[in-house]
C-alpha cells in the first residue's frame, strides 16, 4: 500500500510530499519519543507522532521512514514543512489522535514490526 | 581491481564542474605552519606533533627555501646522528602552485609527483600565501557542494578516486561541525551535512545510516545537556571515527547514564521528544565502538567508531 491510498482512505491532509506519495509503506511505528523512533521504526514505515518541531524531519530522514503522520489536529511548524521539502519527506495531519489513526491503518493492513 | 567495469559515458557532475572552475586559492590553508633552517630536527618533531601536521615548508624570512616531511624526519631519527638542522635535511627543490591555477591542474600534479602537499606563492614576489594538501581540496568540494545544495552525485564524478587519493598517504579527512547548545532549530543539522559528505565521498549508505543516528545523538545530546560544542568526523579508508566534544557539565556515572531509559532531561526538553534515555544505547547499537570520557565540571568527548565497507569496494 502507498501513501496516496492511506491519505485517501485516512482523509489526511497533505502538508509537504504531495508529488512523493507513490512512495510504498511497509508498515508502522507509533511514538513521540524521537530516539525510540530512531531506535524502532524500520525503513519505509509510516511514522504517526504528535511532535511537530524541526527534528522528526531529521529523525525521518535517517531512518528513512516513508513519511510522517501528525495527530490531534497539530499543525507542523514553518521550519518543519521547509526541512521536509528539502529532505522530501511527506508530512499528513489529521485531527485523530495515535490510537484512531493506527487502528485505522490496521483496518488497511499496515503492520507493525513484531520484531522490537 | 575491476576488470569487468564498463564505463559509460560520463555525465558531468557538478563536482567536476567546480575542479575546474576553483582555484588552488579557495582550497588552500592560509594558517601555514612553517620552520626555519635552522631549527633542529627535534623542534620539528614537536612541531608536527603539536599541530598534527606531517610535513611544513621552511621559511627563511618569507622566501620558501625547502620543505620538510615526516619521511625526512624519520630519516634523520634512523641514522641516529647528533641532532642535524632542517637546512641539513630539508629537500630544496620544491615544487610549487600559484594561488590562481585551477584545482584539477593541482590534482595532476598530486598525482605526478605523489607529494602530500604542495606549498602555494605568490606568482610575482614568489612568497609564500597558503599550502594545499588533497585533504583540503576534498573539504572545499564538499563545502561547494553543500552550500549549492545539491543531492549526492558521488557515482557520476566518483569523488572516490580522490578519496583514495586522499587516504592512499594516510592524510585522514577530518570534517568539522559546530553544535550550539540549547538551539532546538539547528539541532540536527552537523550530522545531516555530515550524511551528506559522507554519502558524497561513497561511504557506504548502511554505514553512513549508523554513523548518522549515532551521531545525530551525540549531537543532540550536545544540544540539550550543553553549552556547545563540536563533532568532528575523522575519515579513514576502513572506518569513520566521530568524536562529539562539549565543556558542558560532564557525566558524573557513565554507566548510569548508559542505561536504556535512563535520563536527566528536564520536562519541557521531554515534551519535544527527547529525554527517552534511549539515545546512548542507540548510540552503542549503531557502532563497533564507543568510548565516553567525561570529567563533572569539564566536559565529555563520546568518540565512536564504525567501519565502514565502501560503497564500490
Ligand atoms: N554530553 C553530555 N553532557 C552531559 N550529560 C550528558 C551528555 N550526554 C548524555 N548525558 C547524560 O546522560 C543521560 C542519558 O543520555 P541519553 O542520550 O541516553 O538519553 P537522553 O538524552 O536523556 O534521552 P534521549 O536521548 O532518548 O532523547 C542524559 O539524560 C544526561 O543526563
Ligand atoms: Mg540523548
Amino acid at each position: 500500500m502507498n501513501l496516496k491510498e492511506i491519505t485517501q482512505a485516512l482523509q489526511l491532509s497533505v502538508k509537504t510530499g504531495e508529488d512523493l506519495l507513490d512512495r510504498d509503506v511497509t508498515g508502522g511505528y507509533a511514538s513521540d519519543m524521537l530516539s525510540d523512533v530512531l531506535a524502532h521504526a524500520r525503513k519505509g514505515n509510516i511514522w504517526i507522532t504528535l511532535q511537530t518541531h524541526a527534528n522528526i524531519v531529521a529523525v525521518a530522514s535517517t531512518r528513512e521512514l516513508a513519511g510522517i503522520i501528525i495527530v490531534n489536529g497539530r499543525t507542523p511548524e514553518a521550519e518543519t514543512l521547509r526541512k521536509a521539502d528539502l529532505e522530501k519527506i511527506p508530512i499528513m495531519s489529521s485531527s485523530l489522535s495515535t490510537y484512531s489513526i493506527v487502528a485505522r491503518l490496521s483496518e488497511l493492513g499496515i503492520k507493525g514490526d513484531e520484531r522490537v | 581491481m575491476n576488470n569487468n567495469e564498463t564505463s559509460p559515458v560520463p555525465t558531468i557532475g557538478r563536482a567536476q564542474e567546480l575542479i575546474y572552475e576553483l582555484k588552488v586559492e579557495q582550497a588552500m590553508t592560509r594558517a601555514v605552519v612553517a620552520v626555519s633552517p635552522e631549527n633542529t630536527m627535534d623542534d620539528l618533531r614537536n612541531i608536527m606533533r603539536e599541530k598534527q601536521i606531517s610535513g611544513t615548508p621552511v621559511l627563511e624570512g618569507d622566501t620558501l627555501v625547502g620543505i620538510v616531511s615526516i619521511e625526512d624526519l624519520i630519516k634523520s631519527l634512523a641514522q641516529g646522528q647528533p641532532p642535524a638542522k632542517v637546512r641539513e635535511k630539508m629537500c630544496t627543490n620544491v615544487v610549487t602552485l600559484f594561488p590562481d591555477e585551477p584545482i584539477v591542474f593541482a590534482l595532476n600534479q598530486f598525482r605526478r609527483y605523489r607529494y602530500g602537499r604542495f606549498p602555494v606563492v605568490d606568482r610575482k614576489s614568489k612568497k609564500l600565501v597558503g599550502m594545499l594538501t588533497k585533504g583540503d581540496i576534498v573539504r572545499c568540494l564538499l563545502k561547494r557542494l553543500e552550500t549549492n545544495n545539491i543531492q549526492a552525485e558521488l557515482c557520476q564524478y566518483r569523488p572516490g578516486h580522490l578519496f583514495e587519493d586522499v587516504i592512499a598517504d594516510r592524510s585522514a579527512l577530518t570534517l568539522r561541525y559546530q553544535v550550539e547548545g540549547g538551539n532546538f532549530e539547528h539541532a540536527g543539522n552537523g550530522s545531516s551535512r555530515l550524511k551528506n559528505s559522507l554519502l558524497r565521498l561513497g561511504i557506504h549508505p548502511e554505514a553512513t545510516r549508523r554513523i548518522t543516528i549515532a551521531s545525530y545523538e551525540a549531537e543532540m545530546n550536545v544540544v540539550v545537556f550543553t553549552q556547545g560544542g563540536e563533532l568532528i568526523a575523522t575519515i579513514e579508508p576502513d572506518r569513520v571515527t566521530v568524536n562529539a566534544v562539549d565543556e558542558g557539565p560532564g557525566i558524573p556515572d557513565v554507566d548510569l547514564a548508559m542505561q536504556p531509559g535512563y535520563s536527566t532531561a528536564p520536562d519541557w526538553v521531554r515534551e519535544l521528544g527527547f529525554g527517552a534515555g534511549m539515545g546512548l544505547p542507540n548510540i552503542k547499537n549503531n557502532t563497533d565502538e564507543l568510548k565516553i570520557n567525561s570529567i563533572v565540571g569539564e566536559g565529555t568527548n563520546l568518540q565512536f567508531t564504525v567501519n565502514t565497507i565502501r560503497a564500490d569496494g
